[in-house]
């Protein structure tokens, strides 16, 4: 197991609109040597900023950081040299074509195209019947893959992947993390953000934020398990319903739909009387055609959890 | 090394000329906007030139004056409303007075004896200096008509005349203010070029986040910026060609200077306007701020302040002041000495210093205030 | 008989040789929550569009109620409400104005208008934020917001463009919770999403392929046909199956 940092991150903070808005909280975390870390998080979380200090476009108010063991105020310009960036918003020229945009940003890097083609030949080959094309006038899959090897030319060390699956359908984000997988295999570190939780378990690391907190750090499985609760699940089409009557219920903690389901958990772990009698109303008002059955938490039910806990603690504190 | 520096600089530059050549509204303005421009004010201009009424004092009153005074008739751009021969001048005054014409022509005694003995002889032009613009053109027509006239009957044999025209401004001697507006075009045109569509094309990139993924690269972001300016550099210098060569052939105005000269100016008020832009695109944060502090921050005080439209020595104090600032003002200055008064560098090297002077007190500022990070 | 909120039939669109969309017809019923899916280029965008009144198709019709979305296209428009992640409020306003202001463009009378704000800022507690500038509010509460105002004037039927788009998971269920109450008010839901598990949250959904509709059913008998787990797997099949 390789646990070399290459990225270090103490105490980092940024606020916007003259101290206003806090962007980042004081947070810290390392990302090591050829890893997929993954920023999940919802808008506003402050990924975006965490990114743009990272690729030396914003400067922190206080903290700092090692970018492959360069400090990212003074050596800015050795940290722009080894990494690749593909931000939130779609950020190539429109108005050219695959292959210009491409041509354009392996040139600036001073490579060219041939140099480095092996490393985005996968995804390249699908964008090939389209070369000539305006980026402008691709799908969002297609953009996303160009934006990818724009951001890949140069052969990057580490690549900063701002929401790259946003507003993606499911078929091409799954395809897209196939390729990221693949890069990981090349030796390249990838920290990405995105705001779907279900992506969280393509990392190895995670970091969970919310309001520019850290929530929690580790790999997906260990966030998973450390979920404090029992999580059950009921399938059934009268989910409202249902969910109303669990929120009424004495001891539920938290209920919520997750697809096709309803996810409860109780306050107390000790709470086998609680599960029958639920179970028998339930049955009583018909309200089920299924069983209730333990699940494993996803990312998504930790998330929930986490948000849950933060959310009561703020309204006790004010 | 340095070839990939160079590379890297001859590829954004040939994307910036994709950006150019893809976008219609920005080959319209580029190209289309100058030649309409200085058309539409010669054309507005020369239309006046049409039957302009004249009189004509001939006191010869003999074969060449009658011949001479024919071919005015007959040339289009001249009415000839009366003609006598008393040459006082407070009999030719109370015509101008009346409004009724434009321009006076005053045959000498003994015009066609002077020139078959092949004497020099003058012929007087008065005009109505009023216009100063105006009288310079009418002016210049008459001038031009009595030369094709000595060419004329130079063709006969033995005769070897020369007939100096000696034109007197009546009411406005030095001619104080006359507009040209071949320069002003070139100020406006210029302005709208370098300095407005410079500017909304890096502000552009602010705003559709391809900047970000430039800064991000390891290419020195001022040449970013650099690269950014030079296909308009390119542009307008072919714009100013076009101006010129538009208004000697189409428009038929003179350029009495140096052309090479002319063209070294304009050069330098580019770059002048070229760094504007920059600043202006440091400190714009969107296309529409760019746009406005291009209009009204640069674009109107040419049209007011450079003396292309208002002559500066008839305003106030202050507003004289400002016009200082202006860099069009020393522009126009520079450009109309060159083209009307056929100047040499020697009569203009303060201009010339002190467009320079501030072209490099720009380039400072945008250099101070240029950042390699994202403003917060 | 059901009634129908939506009727389309053989809607077509072409751009030049382009079909982005290819003959698709449907029927959504009233009150029904009808999940609108597809990959990106698939169609989704342009026949939503086409379905609004915002564009006109190639070919086909499409009913709103028992009006015509091209003929009637006055009518149509107090009939639907529309919503979309980009465009739904106005930042520089606060939340008050925003309410009276959409509220006022669909005609509500001033006295039904101050009614249903006052319920709308208690059901979605925004009494405190009233004179707040929404651009100062969470993205979270903005799409609440958003959504109720879409539906302030109760619409037929209301056109939801990914409004979730990069919501938190807990607000994104208050969210759907505000889709559950406009829907047993009668209010027919159209909406699209990248979120899978929401497409489970839907009665029905259509899943748009090469500008057709590759299928339509409830997510249950969706996931029993293709004989898989998750909408996910769904969706993949019915993509990579081109």
């Amino acid at each position: 197991m390789m646990t070399e940092p290459i990225i270090t991150v103490e105490k980092l903070s940024r606020t916007f609109q003259k101290g206003k808005v806090k962007a980042v909280k004081n947070i810290s975390f390392s990302i090591n040597k050829n890893e997929i870390f993954g920023l999940i998080g919802p808008d506003g979380a402050g990924k975006t900023s965490i990114f743009r200090i990272l690729t030396t476009l914003l400067l922190p108010d206080t903290g700092f950081a090692h970018i492959a063991g360069y400090d990212m105020v003074k050596e800015y310009k050795k940290i722009r040299q080894i990494i690749g960036y593909m931000p939130g918003k779609f950020s190539l020229y429109q108005d050219l074509t695959v292959e210009e945009n491409l041509h354009f940003f392996a040139s600036i890097y001073g490579t060219n195209i041939d140099e480095n083609y092996h490393l985005i030949e996968d995804i390249y080959n699908q964008l090939s019947p389209f070369k000539d094309r305006k980026a402008g006038n691709l799908s969002g899959g297609m953009k996303q893959k160009l934006a990818l090897s724009c951001a890949l030319i140069h052969n990057p060390t580490i690549m900063f992947l701002d929401e790259p699956t946003t507003g993606v359908d499911p078929v091409s984000r799954k395809e897209f993390w196939v390729m990221l997988s693949k890069l990981k295999r090349k030796g390249i570190t990838i920290l990405v953000s995105t705001p779907y939780m279900d992506e969280a378990s393509l990392c190895d690391r995670v970091a969970l934020i919310q309001d520019g907190n850290i929530l929690s750090i580790d790999q997906p499985g260990n966030i998973t398990k450390q979920f404090p609760r029992s999580l059950y699940s009921i399938r059934s089409n009268q989910k409202g319903r249902i969910i109303n009557y669990l929120r009424m219920f004495k001891g539920i903690y938290n209920c919520y739909v997750y697809g096709e389901n309803i996810h409860f958990n109780f306050e107390k772990e000790d709470h086998r009387e609680m599960l029958v009698k639920l179970k028998k109303n339930l049955q009583h008002k018909n309200l089920f055609d299924d069983t209730i059955r333990i699940v494993e938490p996803s990312i998504e039910d930790c998330f929930i959890e986490m948000l849950s806990g933060r959310k009561s603690n703020a309204i006790e504190n004010g | 090394m340095k070839t990939i520096k160079f590379r890297q600089f001859t590829s954004l530059i040939r994307k910036e000329f994709y950006h150019v050549f893809r976008d219609k509204k920005t080959m319209l303005i580029l190209f289309g906007m100058p030649a309409t421009m200085i058309l539409i004010f010669g054309f507005a201009l020369t239309n006046e030139i049409r039957n302009t009424s004249i009189v004509v004092i001939d006191q010869a009153n003999d074969n060449h004056s009658k011949k001479l005074t024919q071919k005015i008739s007959t040339s289009n751009y001249f009415t000839i409303v009366d003609k006598q021969s008393d040459p006082r001048r407070k009999n030719i005054e109370q015509y101008f007075q009346k409004g009724s014409i434009k321009l006076a022509l005053i045959i000498p005694n003994n015009f066609s004896s002077e020139i078959e003995s092949h004497n020099t002889c003058k012929i007087q032009i008065i005009a109505d200096a009023t216009d100063p613009n105006n009288a310079n053109v009418l002016t210049s027509y008459m001038t031009s008509i009595i030369r094709n006239y000595e060419r004329q009957i130079s063709g006969i044999p033995n005769s070897n005349c020369n007939i100096i025209p000696e034109i007197k401004m009546l009411y406005n001697p030095k001619l104080k203010g006359a507009p040209n507006f071949v320069p002003g075009v070139i100020a406006l045109v210029l302005m709208l070029i370098c300095v407005m569509m410079t500017a909304i094309s890096i502000v552009r990139e602010k705003e559709m986040g391809t900047m970000e993924v430039l800064l991000v690269s390891p290419f020195r972001p001022f040449l970013i910026i650099l690269s950014k300016t030079v296909p308009y550099l390119l542009i307008s210098l072919l714009n100013i060609i076009l101006i010129l060569l538009l208004s000697v052939f189409v428009l038929h105005l003179p350029i009495k200077g140096n052309l090479t000269f002319l063209f070294i100016e304009s050069a330098l008020f580019i770059i002048t306007c070229l760094t504007l832009g920059i600043f202006i695109s440091i400190k714009a944060k969107s296309q529409q701020a760019a746009m406005l502090i291009s209009l009204v921050g640069m674009f109107l005080p040419t049209v007011l302040f450079s003396g292309f439209m208002f002559p500066i020595d008839n305003m106030p104090l202050i507003l004289q002041f400002i016009s200082n600032l202006v860099p069009a003002k020393w522009f126009y200055t520079i450009a109309k000495s060159i083209m009307i008064q056929g100047s040499h560098f020697s009569a203009l090297w303060t201009e010339t210093l002190i467009l320079t002077a501030m072209t490099v007190l720009l380039m400072v500022a945008s250099l101070k205030n240029f950042k390699v990070r994202l403003e917060p | 008989m059901d009634e129908f909120a939506i009727k389309a039939q053989n809607l077509t669109k072409k751009f030049g040789n382009f079909i982005a969309v290819n003959s698709i017809s449907f029927e959504v019923k009233k009150g029904e929550i009808f999940g609108f899916l597809g990959a990106n280029g698939a169609g989704k965008t342009t026949a939503m569009k086409m379905l609004c009144g915002l564009s006109i198709p190639t070919s086909g019709t499409a009913k709103i109620g028992e009006l015509d979305v091209y003929t009637q296209k006055d009518k149509i428009k107090s009939r639907i409400g529309y919503m979309s992640q980009k465009f739904s409020l106005y930042d520089d306003l606060t939340v008050l104005e925003n309410i009276m202001f959409f509220g006022g463009i669909y005609g509500l009378r001033r006295s039904l208008l101050q009614e249903k704000c006052k319920n709308l800022l208690n059901r979605l507690n925004l009494n405190r934020q009233r004179n707040h500038l929404v651009h100062s509010l969470p993205l979270g509460w903005k799409q609440k917001l958003a959504f109720s105002v879409a539906v302030i004037h109760d619409p037929t039927i209301v056109f939801l463009d990914e409004p979730t788009g990069g919501v938190d998971p807990l607000v994104r269920r208050q969210f759907w919770d505000l889709i559950y109450e406009a829907s047993d008010r009668g209010i027919t839901i159209f909406v699209t999403t990248h979120y899978m598990d929401e497409a489970e949250y839907c009665n029905r959904i259509s899943i748009m392929v090469n500008g057709r509709i590759g299928a339509l059913d409830t997510p249950h008998n969706l996931k029993v046909e293709y004989g898989v787990t998750s909408m996910n797997d769904v969706f993949y099949q019915l993509a990579r199956g081109k």
